[in-house]
């Protein structure tokens, strides 16, 4: 019988999320969403008004059948602060993630790159360009802030192919470090 | 922003279709896991678990079902426990979550690259 698996594609709003899924996937990208609702914080509240707030969480998935045992799911994510809070829920077990970025507004990654790095959930860095890049990949590291481990690569998420290829390296890079992981047990 | 669809949808509907209840043993109900019907639906029964013995013909995971459903994944995984709980479903979830910080074996990695390099 199957399995499926999963892979995360985090990045800001508009930076190609969808447009990665729609190029890999076998099926046209579907959406859902996910809520929860909690009892508020408000406790020490002046009002003392026990308030509930819901968190709704919409993302866009695509699949792909690796072979007959494994299919590999997709998912398109926003990277806004409401979205970490059901990480766990969603998203726990995934293999990796992949941070895709817009070089002109680069300051739309640091929260997903900050919060992957607090779950401890391996990921590679992706710039997509829509155009003919005007920085060095360098530069986009500094900018980042990203350490030398996190594989940082260009994409054109439109492109079948250049999608596939940092699907390729995201998976190339869980495989170099767990197999680095094994050799130290 | 509040998503349109939930904003728009009566919080009574939602009740009503998971019979009220809030929770479900659903942990092990992960996102990917894939779902195959055991049975056909029979009369009288809840209109979405009619809906999910249809789709789950062939395997289809959580997320989809609730994408075809069009409701919350939450709701979705107390739909899917009720008919697990009667045989009528059965699950096949994925690998055990690794721990905080661990890394997934190398061998399913392999697996994945080949796939993917074959697409």
């Amino acid at each position: 019988m199957t399995t499926g698996l999963k892979i995360v594609v985090v990045g800001g709003f508009g930076v190609g999320k969808t447009t990665m899924v729609r190029s890999v996937s076998e099926i046209r990208p579907l959406s859902t969403e996910e809520t929860m609702t909690q009892a508020g914080m408000g406790i020490d509240d002046a009002s003392g008004v026990q308030t509930k707030t819901t968190t709704t969480v919409a993302f866009d998935f695509g699949r792909i059948s690796l072979n007959e045992q494994m299919v590999l799911y997709l998912f398109g994510a926003p990277g806004q602060d409401r979205f970490w809070f059901l990480w766990d829920r969603l998203f726990s077990g995934t293999l990796g993630a992949v941070v895709l970025v817009d070089a002109r507004r680069l300051a739309d990654s640091w929260y997903a790159i900050d919060r992957l790095e607090h779950h401890g959930m391996p990921f590679i860095v992706a710039r997509n360009n829509f155009d003919e890049p005007k920085h060095p990949l360098e530069r986009i590291r500094e900018a980042l802030d990203l350490s030398e481990e996190v594989p940082l690569i260009d994409c054109d998420a439109r492109q079948r192919d250049s999608s596939k290829a940092v699907l390729i390296a995201l998976v190339n890079h869980l495989h170099a470090m767990s197999s680095a992981r094994g050799v130290t047990r | 922003m509040i998503s349109p669809r939930v904003a728009s949808e009566d919080p009574d509907r939602l009740y009503t279709v998971t019979g009220g209840r809030s929770r479900a043993d659903e942990s092990a109900m992960d996102v990917v896991t894939l779902i195959v019907s055991e049975c056909d639906p029979t009369p009288g029964m809840q209109s979405e678990h009619v809906r999910i013995l249809q789709m789950c013909r062939r395997p289809m995971a959580v997320v989809e079902i609730s994408s075809e459903l069009r409701l919350p994944v939450s709701v979705v995984r107390i739909l899917l426990c009720d008919l697990l709980d009667t045989g009528r479903i059965t699950a096949r979830h994925p690998p055990k979550a690794p721990a905080r910080a661990q890394l997934p074996d190398p061998e399913i990695l392999e697996q994945v690259l080949v796939g993917l390099q074959n697409l």
